[in-house]
């Protein structure tokens, strides 16, 4: 069993990192430069990191398998980044903002880390503007806010539908300032296949070029996981193609706790699906909501044209049953109450999986004209997809896969299981508890990026000894070995079956029974699957090619190795969790259609350890302990 | 529909490289261009031989990853797209299509479709940021913007860094990329301490990867897929310029404290 140690401060919770920061060692400038960082991925928290890391004094190495570091997925977020900034007078502040994130998150996150980011979301938004973020303003010059699901503040910043570009713009260029000062040395095309543990302490990673196909070991002091999420264990979700679990599934199993694997976000409003050839889903921003009202007809298997349906033949759902939040519920609920609506045959557009999102009365309120101003890159978007005209009928939505809150386990200074292995933005599991809020994401990783781990990875080089070591050390060579010995198990089998063709099938069985809602015998099903099709996948696969050059199936097939074997472990974590809570819907627990929590039995943070090859991994518990606020069932009403 | 695809097969950048031709049955309307080339994909993979290497990710026009000159078109024939924006729908059963890959000396190609864009970050290292450490930035209230200004600011910084500009550029120009960013961080009121830097650096480093110099022709934002005009490429000559006489002038002295 893993001792968790969440190392969370003591005194009020106002002064927790405050104090942190006071008793936290410091590293002198003179003594930075002789140590060595490693940042695997840059994007917002990996940059941002990497970034600030190197502008105080540390040498950084920054890993990326793009060919930029401006092309990881955070670009593609669109709302917008919450900020406690209260600009808006209207009844904001750190503490509204750390009860909405812990609330928003069904009472599964940890308090001590959702209030430091509540505290520094203010200097994130400072930060971007001062680097030339072009967030949106209102005609007197000041900045502009928008609100967001499940919080009745307009706390939300946004650069039209491309914030999490412009903020990802704002994170590369000090990126490339760095790289240019030659603090950073950047590594392009690098897929970190492993991390290298020495004497307890991770001390590097093992690398394939993907140009070359050279595998490489990197040294280093500690190193940072800012790898992303998992979502693409579906197949089919929002997440870019290349987005995976390799690096933090590795790291896993060298000792690395993951934690809450199951809870996994499905966005409410995203285009549905078109049909089998369909590679991913594009999410329609829930900044929609602020003027979209979703309904479907109140009669089953209606198949008039939207405009031929009057007003009260209409069901405006999530207006009836959430009348305070209305539109703007969170996503989990508004994802379940789509899908209920369609279970009941009342969904529109083909095979009746789809649900209406209506500016029609926003038109007629506001004008074309400000709908354009306000959402013209999203809906030409999905004309380009659908080919039909949202600003003349309502845009057709589904639920989809979206984001992932679990990930690797980390402590207050987003330490890892494994000392000296950082985690940060959605690869690990810190923030969001069972349900992320809408612009959290972005928030949450330039907080760790910028305000979090240039402190705590001081604290960790300040206070342990590290041995010296170098790439000829036997731990670095046995994973390089290993690494090649799986590329050429891969390319040995010359099986019948594709790699998409496994990934998608696998897909398939998790959106069937680890999806919007999960019951005890879906979930046993999906384990004895899962196993099945990990048999097949390794003596049925065909991979083409050399491991000796750019090699996009190889590539493939790594992650989808590693994606099976996640998926196993969601299922199980999803059946243990004997409750519903946030994005984790067991039908078997639910009282009037809600999700009911058990927080007598489950108000614990499940980090799994890793046991072996073939062995189930072990489950450890860390307990949320709740002193600030009232555990209360979750009301939107 | 079926069509028939000639597509750009070069196993590495040093070996030769011809157009192959394959065809491709049971293409619906509602497919993107970059499904066509998975389907396209999976048969050659389940027929023993290497699939198409192409770049991609988000598929949803951000990344900036995807790069296909389709019919001799920079993304296309669909304005304001990126290759993953465009759908089968552009394209009728029987269609000939041609794909190649961006076609620019200071973008080396890796292997069949794939190019290094490396040339872009390189440019971006040479000044396109503003010089502040994180931490000690004042509150974002403090510095006004003005809503017009901000909007012509944020139409540049739009820019996804594809390189559809420079494939369709007959002299390989990075202007409207380089032209972006300068516009981008000139027209805010943080960008101006560097402006001239910015400008001077960022130009020098543009001719020194060897694209070639702009003549005004505009195919650049007509294959945009942001749709970024070649107001910036205006804005960055006039900057280099202004930035070029100053550098001239022996520097006012200053108080020394």
């Amino acid at each position: 069993m893993l001792e968790l140690n969440a190392k969370i401060p003591s005194g009020p919770l106002e002064q927790k990192w405050e104090n942190h920061r006071f008793n936290m060692k410091l590293v002198n400038p003179a003594n930075k430069r002789k140590h060595h960082v490693i940042v695997v991925g840059a994007g917002l928290a990996g940059g941002a990191a990497a970034a600030t890391m190197a502008e105080l004094g540390y040498n950084v190495s920054c890993f990326v398998f793009h060919d930029s570091p401006r092309r990881a997925h955070s670009i593609a977020a669109q709302g917008g980044i919450n900020a406690a900034k209260n600009y808006q007078n209207d009844g904001d502040s750190v503490r509204r903002l750390f009860y909405d994130t812990i609330k928003g998150g069904d009472f599964r996150a940890r308090e001590a880390n959702v209030y430091r980011l509540a505290q520094v979301s203010v200097n994130i938004i400072d930060q971007c503007v001062a680097q030339g973020v072009p967030f949106a303003r209102e005609y007197g010059g000041l900045l502009a806010n928008r609100s967001f699901g499940g919080a009745q503040v307009s706390r939300t910043f946004y650069a039209r539908g491309q914030t999490g570009q412009q903020l990802l713009l704002g994170a590369y260029q000090a990126l490339e300032r760095q790289i240019g000062l030659k603090k950073v040395q950047m590594h392009t095309h690098e897929e970190m296949l492993d991390v290298v543990v020495i004497n307890g302490q991770a001390r590097g990673i093992i690398t394939r070029n993907l140009l070359t196909g050279k595998i490489e070991s990197h040294v280093a002091d500690a190193v940072v996981l800012a790898t992303g999420g998992y979502g693409n264990v579906f197949f089919l979700s929002t997440n870019a193609k290349y987005s995976n679990v390799t690096a933090s599934w590795r790291a896993h199993k060298k000792g690395a706790a993951f934690a809450n694997p199951c809870y996994t976000q499905i966005h409410p409003t995203c285009i549905p699906v078109h049909g089998e050839h369909q590679s991913k889903l594009t999410l329609m921003s829930e900044s929609l909501r602020n003027d979209g009202r979703v309904w479907v007809p109140k009669k089953q298997g209606d198949n008039r044209a939207p405009s031929a349906i009057p007003e009260n033949e209409r069901d405006y759902y999530l207006e009836r049953k959430y009348p305070s939040f209305g539109n703007l519920a969170p996503r989990d609920i508004s994802s379940r109450a789509a899908k209920e609506a369609c279970d009941d045959g009342r969904g529109v557009g083909p095979g009746g999986l789809g649900v209406y999102l209506d500016f029609a009365d926003a038109i007629k309120r506001l004008g074309k004209q400000t709908i354009a101003e306000r959402y013209g890159n999203l809906f030409d978007m999905y004309q380009r997809i659908t080919d039909e005209n949202p600003y003349e009928q309502p845009m057709r939505i589904y639920p989809a896969v979206h984001y992932t809150m679990g990930g690797l386990w980390v402590d207050y200074n987003l330490m890892s299981t494994i000392p000296g292995l950082h985690v940060a933005g959605e690869a690990n599991f810190s923030d969001h508890g069972a349900n992320r809020l809408g612009a959290s994401a972005l928030m949450q990783g330039l907080a760790d990026g910028y305000f979090v781990l240039p402190y705590t990875i001081g604290d960790y080089l300040a206070s342990n000894k590290l041995d010296k070591v170098d790439a000829s050390h036997a731990e670095f060579r046995a994973a390089e070995e290993a690494i090649r010995a799986q590329q050429n198990k891969f390319l040995g089998m010359k099986g019948k079956r594709t790699v998409d063709s496994f990934h998608k099938e696998l897909g398939k069985i998790m959106w069937e029974y680890c999806g919007m809602a999960r019951t005890r015998e879906g979930l046993s099903k999906a384990l004895e699957l899962i196993p099945a099709l990990k048999e097949e996948f390794w003596s049925n696969l065909n991979v083409p090619g050399s491991a000796e050059s750019l090699n996009q199936s190889l590539e493939r097939a790594g992650r989808v190795a590693d994606f099976i074997e996640l998926g196993e472990l969601m299922c199980r974590d999803a059946l243990h969790r004997e409750e519903s809570c946030g994005g984790h819907f067991r039908s078997e627990y639910q009282e009037e259609g809600e999700a009911k929590r058990n927080d007598d039995e489950f108000a614990y943070v499940a980090a799994w350890e890793y046991a072996g090859e073939g062995k189930p991994q072990i489950l450890n518990k860390e307990p949320l302990v709740y002193e600030n606020v009232h555990l209360s069932t979750r009301s939107y009403k | 529909m079926k069509l028939t695809l000639n597509v750009w097969r070069q196993p590495a950048s040093q070996a030769a490289g011809k157009l192959e031709t394959y065809t491709l049955d049971g293409v619906s309307a509602d497919m993107s261009f970059l499904e066509m080339f998975d389907m396209l994909n999976e048969q050659l993979t389940e027929a023993g031989k290497e699939p198409v290497a192409f770049a991609h990710d988000c598929r949803e026009g951000i990344c900036g990853s995807c790069a296909m000159m389709i019919n001799g078109q920079a993304h296309g024939p669909w304005k304001g797209a990126a290759t993953c924006q465009l759908h089968m729908r552009a394209f009728k059963d029987g269609d000939i299509i041609t794909v190649e890959p961006w076609r620019a000396s200071p973008f080396p190609l890796v292997k069949d479709l794939v190019v290094n864009r490396g040339s872009f970050d390189r440019i971006i290292q040479a000044g396109g940021f503003v010089s502040v450490n994180t931490g000690g930035a004042r509150d974002a209230n403090e510095i006004l913007i003005g809503k017009d200004i901000l909007e012509e600011s944020m139409d540049a910084a739009a820019c996804i860094g594809c390189g559809a500009c420079v494939a369709a550029c007959p002299n390989a120009s990075a202007s409207l990329f380089t032209g972006a960013k300068i516009s981008h961080l000139g027209l805010l009121p943080q960008g101006q301490p560097e402006r001239d830097k910015r400008a001077l650096a960022m130009v020098e480093q543009m001719d020194l990867e060897g694209f070639g110099h702009c003549t005004l022709t505009g195919e650049c934002q007509e294959s945009c897929p942001k749709e970024i005009s070649i107001d910036v490429i205006k804005r960055m000559n006039r900057d280099y310029l202004m930035a070029s006489a100053r550098r001239q002038e022996p520097r006012a002295a200053t108080g020394s404290g």
